[in-house]
């Protein structure tokens, strides 16, 4: 429905504020914008009402250039809630429900009727609210005026900027479900920006992640969760929200694993390999190629065997690993492998053999700590199951 | 010319006998700076509304109104005068330049300090610049613009008692008269008429003020200031 057009906006100071953005918000979907503030959010939502314009690069919006389209019938078509809520003071809630409507001459009982309509869609009874002033209304109350003034002209498209900010957490959560359900309904194309991350994964359709005037990543919530593109989307999801999606799914060997476990080459001398094995704390190495290859392990007690013959290399006192598992395997087929076979630690491959990590009792204890140590995290999982 | 004793009691007399006189000076007082205030409107309030276009023409604007503010009343008269001639007109152009600066003033102040997200709203809702004025900005500015017109007002009623000097009629002529004939009772009849009118001006047009900011409680704390400012400033 818009497509966004490698976007420039540098603001009359010299400030870059968007950076070659090209984003497409797809038709009746709720699309959220989300990132620090000062990122760009409320500049990029105001290139689609034009209250803002693009140095360079164009918006399209059902195909057309909105440059060429009047920006006055553009607007009107378009519900806006701005970040600061913008009610009017001198005129009543009714009234300013209906300015929309009003600039386009509507009926007046069809406007009256439009009005009740939204003030009990959003919980405020028309007959007490109606011709109150807006500083006769609470911060959240205003705030919801102002969601239900954006929808009173039934726009083709909905910009909503922080809408629900100043919300309890109460009425925040009925407000999004009534949105939600809203936009099913009628289904409206919505732009919506937050902070909030949960709020985001309820309500999104997309989200698009922003950072210093750039798209860090755009998707859906659930791929967004289990694919973050880099570490600044996996810190803005939460490291919290990221194990709870994880321990959701069944756990891989991936997630469980010690990367970084110790290796040798097996053209190296037995009193290196005691050296490393005392420097790494550990009893045992794994023998790579230069490729990466497992070739296999070597223990303390099979050099020490050995030690005396200062001819002898890692090659020569090697054993082959006996038991690996493939990257992606279940930790649970993992974990009974290595329960049968009495092992301590067991060696993932890629294919190739391509030696990737090693899980160990501790990596595995380590792992399970993190994930049950937030109550809140148990309570989603009980809730799973 | 102090009251006698009994000067109450002859002044009461006075009035009595010469009322219908003193109220036809009374309505041409007023008729006067009616007429010049609405001019004053007329004019200043669009040139306020230009002062927020832009920052030049604001500085230039209200820079010429200033001027004309500093001149003393009675040579601003004199030089309206001489191109103007003797008259009522006169007098209204006079009043009309007198009170433009507290009106263009406060229309600007009144404009500029309505919340810029308020504007954001109307324009993002699909406002138009001149429904954007009408429907919003100048309705929000309207506390401020009384403010103004106020003070304008109590300028004006003052200022209109030099009328007789240039040909004006109003309560300045029972003034005048006084003076030349030496009769305080004449003097007394113009000038108390004519500060009981500035009183009550100012107090109806205050309690007007305090109406509408009670409406919208939020955006109109600052107008007192803008008032006082050019309270002092015609005193
Ligand atoms: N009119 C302006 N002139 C100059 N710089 C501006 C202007 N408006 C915004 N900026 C700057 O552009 C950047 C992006 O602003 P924007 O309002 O889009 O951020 P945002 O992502 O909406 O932030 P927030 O979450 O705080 O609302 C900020 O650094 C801001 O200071
Ligand atoms: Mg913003």
């Amino acid at each position: 429905m818009i497509k966004f057009k490698a976007i420039n906006k540098t603001y009359n100071d010299g400030h870059q504020v968007l950076k070659n953005l090209n984003l497409t918000i797809n038709q009746g979907e709720i699309t959220v914008l989300i990132g620090p503030s000062g990122c760009g959010k409320t500049t990029t939502m105001k290139l689609i009402n034009r209250l803002i314009t693009p140095s360079s690069g164009e918006i399209l919006l059902q195909d057309e250039n909105i440059a060429n389209l009047d920006p006055i019938k553009l607007r009107r078509k378009i519900g806006y809630v701005i970040q600061n809520i913008g009610l009017f003071p001198h005129m009543t809630i009714a009234q300013n429900v209906a300015v929309v409507p009003r600039l386009l001459k509507w009926d007046k009982k069809e406007i009256n009727a439009k009005v009740d309509e939204l003030l009990n869609l959003v919980g405020l009874d028309p007959n007490i609210y109606r011709d109150r002033y807006p500083s006769e209304l609470s911060g959240g109350q205003q705030q919801r005026v102002g969601v239900i003034r954006a929808l009173a002209a039934n726009p083709v498209l909905i910009l909503m900027d922080e809408p629900f900010s100043a919300l309890d957490p109460i009425s925040r959560e009925q407000l999004q479900d009534e949105l939600v359900r809203l936009q099913q309904e009628i289904k409206t194309t919505i732009v919506f920006v937050t902070h909030d991350m949960d709020e985001a994964i309820k309500i999104a359709d997309t989200i698009v992640i922003m950072k210093d005037g750039e798209i860090v990543q755009a998707g859906a919530p659930e791929q967004i969760l289990r694919h973050p593109a880099n570490d600044f989307v996996k810190h803005f999801i939460g490291s919290k929200r990221m194990q709870s999606v994880q321990a959701m799914q069944e756990p891989t060997v991936d997630d469980v694993m010690a990367d970084q476990p110790a290796v040798i080459y097996p053209s190296r001398g037995l009193a290196y390999a005691v050296k490393l094995m005392e420097s790494r704390k550990v009893d045992s190495l794994f023998v790579i190629d230069k490729n990466n290859k497992l070739l296999g392990s070597v223990s303390i007690y099979q050099i020490l065997d050995q030690y005396k013959d200062e001819t002898k290399l890692v090659a020569d006192v090697m054993k082959p690993a006996p038991h690996v598992v493939l990257s992606g395997t279940s930790l649970s087929a993992a974990l009974n492998l290595m329960n049968e076979h009495q092992l301590s630690n067991m060696p993932i491959v890629k294919q190739e053999h391509q030696f990737v990590g090693l899980i160990t009792r501790g990596s595995v204890i380590s792992h399970m700590t993190e994930l049950y140590t937030s109550e809140h995290i148990g309570g989603e999982i009980h809730a799973v199951h | 010319m102090i009251l006698q004793a009994n000067g109450i009691g002859s002044f009461m007399q006075y009035l009595s006998d010469n009322a219908s006189n003193l109220l036809q000076l009374t309505l041409e007082h007023i008729v006067m700076v009616i007429c010049g205030l609405a001019l004053a409107l007329l004019v200043g309030i669009p040139l306020g509304v230009l002062c927020t276009r832009s920052e030049k023409l604001a500085s230039v604007i209200l820079a010429a109104a200033n001027v004309i503010q500093v001149i003393p009343s009675l040579a601003l008269l004199a030089i309206l005068m001489m191109f103007l001639g003797l008259g009522f007109k006169t007098i209204v152009v006079g009043l009309f330049f007198y009170s433009l600066l507290p009106i263009i003033r406060n229309t600007y102040v009144g404009l500029k300090e309505i919340d810029p997200n308020i504007n954001q709203a109307g324009k993002g809702l699909g406002m138009n610049n001149w429904q954007l004025l009408i429907k919003v900005q100048l309705p929000l500015a309207l506390p401020f613009l009384m403010a103004g017109f106020r003070v304008a007002a109590v300028i004006a009623i003052g200022v209109a008692t030099l009328a007789p000097l240039i040909g004006g009629d109003g309560l300045g002529r029972e003034i005048y008269a006084g003076l030349n004939m030496r009769n305080s009772l004449k003097i007394y009849a113009g000038a108390i008429p004519a500060a009981l009118l500035a009183i009550v001006t100012d107090i109806v047009l205050g309690r007007l003020q305090e109406k509408w900011k009670a409406k919208h409680k939020k955006p109109t704390m600052k107008q007192d200031a803008a008032g006082q400012d050019q309270a002092t400033m015609s005193a």
